[in-house]
């Protein structure tokens, strides 16, 4: 087998020295009854060749990649330089482990420093953690600091939050003392209902968490959300499930935001049918010691080089056990680096370009789709790069399944996620789209009606 | 003095471009209110592509990787990661959105729906979610099942049960499931044997988190009896797969009673650890707790697949989308490479090598548990004129990459050797002469090793530094 290199004679050999002539002595540990089951229902060794035939097969099952796709509600297709593919497929990033041992890991360590520099500048905050799963994930882990830093049990969800978001929440909180509730969504403008907000804050809140864009595209008003959990001195926690946005909006921490955690999955990770993607995390900085993940810190080394190393390891499970801030161990690590690449290439001026080309494509679209008389643009201003259509007679579903007819995945029915919002679809708009894409769709919207 | 790269931010000059983006060519102008727009663009770094490349190759250069060498690290199993499978994962007809619809991604399910046969079958348990993203999510994952399950039976009951050996992700994963964590002390001999759990069985105990083999490379061999003195008290056996490498094709953890395990698709499944992730921790169940995976759950229907989101009994969505799907990707080619014919064989090899290694080094270093072992073996710096940490980092100037240190916590300076079966016995030899030259050097210049390592890009950093003045960013003016 190509992945073991020992040879038969070398077996024997060891086997000699160990002391044992048969290899399956090493294992009279286990139970006899159950040691040795059949796996003859399992399928053969196959050739590299026959491997790479495999999987060929399983994506010529896969249909989609003619379409043109409007898809996003939380994963989003931008363009990803070659250098980035280049530098991230490299085996000196790729195949080592967590840089445990910072003599041999400055490549890693640095780089997720640059990451989480990068991530600061962004949000606008003073400090980043590593990474953690995903957008869901990291937005219930900090549901749990703001508990934890709190010591209040409350934690009010937007009504606009990403509804995979909130899932993952309710079930990371089930067994935990933290009550959740929502606040509504105010119908007119898209946006954080902010008499209700005001009405359910109190001093028993720990934190507001509001997604911004939020999930019906809108981009909301993080100062005013900001400001009222200020006044209740509750944490005030804003989730970006589109990455690209902070190079185009004003930044969470500039808001007066305290955390801002998300999916970064749009600095340079592929679609890859959900995952892996970038869970990111940061904070201010009087947050920094009750993060949950790996935080890489300069230092020096004994010869006063600047050196980077993990940091602040007393809050993680490897030391505090059932008391650590999180259970997390491995991380995004390789995605974080990758995102830094991203970042680096795309550069102060590359990224500002990609991100307002979103809005300027989601712009076009809406004003377009405007004028159509069997849809209607539900918030025609104050969006990002999503824009949230109703149609006028019949389904999205149905709309969407017409749409895709002609070779066009017009976006997410919002059906899936709530079947009051039967007539609404999500459409998402990137670099990626050109005029003629979004022309495209538009007449082929028209003629489906 | 200073000659590790400069940070990317140092390289940045006003008017460089790394970006070779067009401009918008659509009409018209952004339709936001201004006050949400961004004043000034985020100052990200303004390099040329060029230099991006150069920055990179220089930071490769300062890693070690499974590429470069052995790393033996003990229970992370860092076994080679074969190159075919980055390019069946980089494909461009797996990259579809989550949630393009599904008659477009069969092949896609196709893949979650082999992956989970194939755990199946290896592990004899009923069923899999490939949802969590490592094996920390796993066992949150794991637990959240166990509480629901026990819940619905009528009590979730308060405590989890861990051995004193386990890795620090079981305790914290109990502890965010909602349950209180008592530690169990292993016997002599290194394990958890039915005399070791019985004093602590009692009627509000919810799980064992077993841990097989165990941190110290030593199989559970009371496991079947705990499983059913687990049972009898109405107790589920919680296994932490981590270590399955051993267990390949010669036990399944389903034949043994055990309820719930995760598996790290980065560690026996050969995905890469890209610097600590992503990783891959499905979980899977016995058949009674099949209702209570997460979700969303594919499943075969009719020719295809189909993707069920709503479970009644189901403790709900621990991640968004599917998992770490090209992880998964990964994984499943690992395994359809190996195929039933050797699948047991890297088991056997893991373990030949490790018994290998245990051997030749077992008069060189003191061995503190002496029970036979399996993947990997841990020694203790007993005896030593120089601590572990100074034997780990005179390894690096030798070009190894140390073993896992100072874990398990039961061993005093522990040293933690997992070979896997991606060595040859040349790579071993050489370890291990390298090894007796350490520990002479030990004995005749103990302070060799603790101004060790002295031949790697940087010497031993100042982690109390780092941690009392936490310096986190680049910030514009911080000097080098």
């Amino acid at each position: 087998m190509r992945y073991l290199p020992l040879t038969d004679a070398e077996r024997e050999e060891m086997r000699k020295v160990i002391g044992v002539s048969d290899v399956r002595e090493l294992f009279s540990c286990m139970p006899s009854a159950q040691c040795r089951p059949p796996l003859d229902t399992l399928p053969r060794a196959l050739s590299e060749p026959e491997l790479a035939a495999a999987f060929k097969e399983f994506g010529r099952r896969n249909s989609f990649s003619g379409f043109l796709s409007f898809l996003g509600a939380g994963a989003y297709s931008h363009f990803i330089p070659e250098v980035v593919s280049y530098l991230s497929a490299k085996g000196e990033f790729l195949t080592p482990y967590t840089p445990y041992q910072p003599e041999v890991s400055q490549g890693s360590l640095q780089a997720i420093f640059e990451y989480q520099t990068m991530m600061a500048m962004l949000t606008g905050l003073d400090v980043a953690n590593a990474s953690l799963y995903d957008g869901a994930t990291a937005a219930a882990e900090a549901v749990l600091l703001a508990v934890r830093r709190s010591g209040r049990k409350r934690v009010l969800l937007a009504g606009s939050l990403h509804p995979e978001y909130a899932a993952v929440i309710r079930t990371y909180a089930q067994n935990l003392p933290i009550e959740l509730a929502t606040v509504a969504v105010d119908e007119k403008s898209g946006r954080v209902d902010a008499v209700d907000l005001r009405a359910k804050l109190n001093d028993s809140i720990a934190a507001v968490l509001f997604q911004s864009p939020n999930f019906l595209g809108v981009v909301e008003d993080g100062g005013g959300i900001a400001a009222a959990a200020h006044e209740c001195k509750a944490i005030c926690v804003q989730v970006v499930a589109e990455a690209m946005s902070l190079a185009y909006l004003v930044p969470p921490g500039e808001a007066g935001v305290d955390m801002a955690v998300g999916e970064a999955q749009s600095f340079g990770l592929p679609l890859g049918f959900g995952g892996p993607y970038l869970g990111f995390m940061t904070v201010r900085e009087e947050f920094m010691r009750q993060m949950p993940g790996r935080l890489v810190g300069q230092t020096r080394d004994l010869d006063g080089k600047r050196g980077y190393v993990l940091t602040l390891s007393t809050r993680e499970q490897h030391i505090k056990r059932e008391k650590a801030t999180s259970n997390i161990c491995s991380n995004e690590a390789w995605c974080a680096m990758r995102a830094g690449m991203y970042l680096a290439v795309m550069g102060k001026a590359g990224l500002a370009r990609a991100a307002r080309t979103c809005h300027l494509n989601a712009a076009y679209f809406a004003r377009m789709a405007a004028r159509m008389k069997t849809i209607r643009v539900v918030y025609p201003g104050n969006f990002y790069n999503e824009v949230l259509i109703e149609v006028k007679t019949g389904s999205a579903a149905q709309r969407a399944a017409a749409l895709k007819k002609k070779g066009i995945l017009a976006g997410v029915p919002l059906s899936w996620f709530a079947d009051s919002q039967k007539e609404r679809l999500l459409l998402a708009f990137s670099e990626m789209h050109d005029r003629a894409a979004i022309d495209r769709l538009l007449s082929a919207l028209g003629e489906a009606s | 003095m200073n000659t590790l790269p400069k940070l990317i931010f140092e390289l940045s000059r006003e008017g460089k471009i790394g970006c070779g983006l067009n401009e918008a060519d659509v009409p018209g102008e952004p339709v936001i209110d201004a006050a949400l727009l961004r004043r000034d663009p985020a100052d990200l770094p303004q390099v040329s592509e060029v230099e991006v490349v150069r920055h990179y190759m220089a930071l490769a250069a300062l890693n070690y990787s499974v590429d470069a060498g052995f790393y033996p690290l003990g229970s992370c199993t860092m076994k080679y990661n074969p190159k075919i499978n980055e390019k069946l994962a980089a494909a461009e007809e797996l990259q579809a959105h989550p949630y393009a619809p599904h008659d477009l991604v069969q092949g896609n399910l196709e893949i979650m729906a082999r992956l989970e046969e194939w755990l199946v079958e290896l592990t004899g348990l009923a069923g899999f979610t490939l949802a969590p993203a490592a094996g920390a999510h796993g066992e949150f994952t794991g637990m959240l099942i166990v509480r629901k399950y026990l819940k619905e039976m009528g009590d979730a009951r308060k405590v989890v049960l861990i051995p004193d050996s386990a890795h620090g992700t079981n305790p914290a994963s109990a502890h965010f499931a909602g349950y209180d964590v008592k530690e169990i002390a292993s016997s002599a001999s290194g394990t958890i044997g039915l005399a070791e759990l019985r004093p602590h069985l009692t009627p509000d105990v919810a799980a064992l988190m077993m841990t097989n083999p165990n941190t110290l490379g030593i199989f559970e061999s009371d496991i079947v009896a705990i499983a059913e003195a687990l049972h009898a008290n109405g107790s589920l056996l919680y296994m932490d797969g981590a270590n399955f490498n051993a267990l390949l094709g010669s036990v399944r953890p389903g034949d043994l009673g055990v309820d719930v395990m995760h598996l790290n698709l980065h560690k026996t499944f050969a995905t890469p650890h890209g610097g600590g992730g992503p990783g891959s921790g499905p979980v899977g169940v016995a058949a009674r707790l099949l209702p209570f995976l997460p979700v969303p759950r594919v499943r075969k229907s009719g020719e295809g697949y189909e993707v069920v989101y709503d479970d009644p009994h189901s403790i709900g969505r621990v991640k968004n989308f599917y998992g770490q799907f090209l992880v998964i990707v990964r994984a499943l080619a690992y395994l359809m490479a190996l195929g039933r014919e050797n699948v047991g064989r890297v088991a056997e090899d893991a373990v030949l090598n490790a018994n290998y290694v245990r051997k030749r080094l077992e008069g060189l270093l003191d061995l503190p548990y002496k029970a036979p072992s399996l993947h990997e073996v841990v020694f203790s710096d007993s005896g030593l004129p120089v601590k572990t940490l100074d034997i780990a980092k005179r390894l690096l100037d030798y070009g190894f990459h140390p073993f896992t240190i100072y874990f398990p916590l039961i061993v005093h300076g522990a040293m933690m050797i997992e070979p896997t079966e991606s060595e040859s016995k040349e790579t071993l030899d050489e370890f291990i002469a390298v090894m007796e030259t350490i520990v002479r050097e030990a004995r005749e210049n103990p302070e060799l090793l603790r101004q060790a390592p002295t031949r790697t890009p940087v010497r031993r950093l100042d982690e109390t530094l780092a941690a009392r003045k936490p310096v986190l960013r680049w910030r514009k003016g911080q000097g080098a």
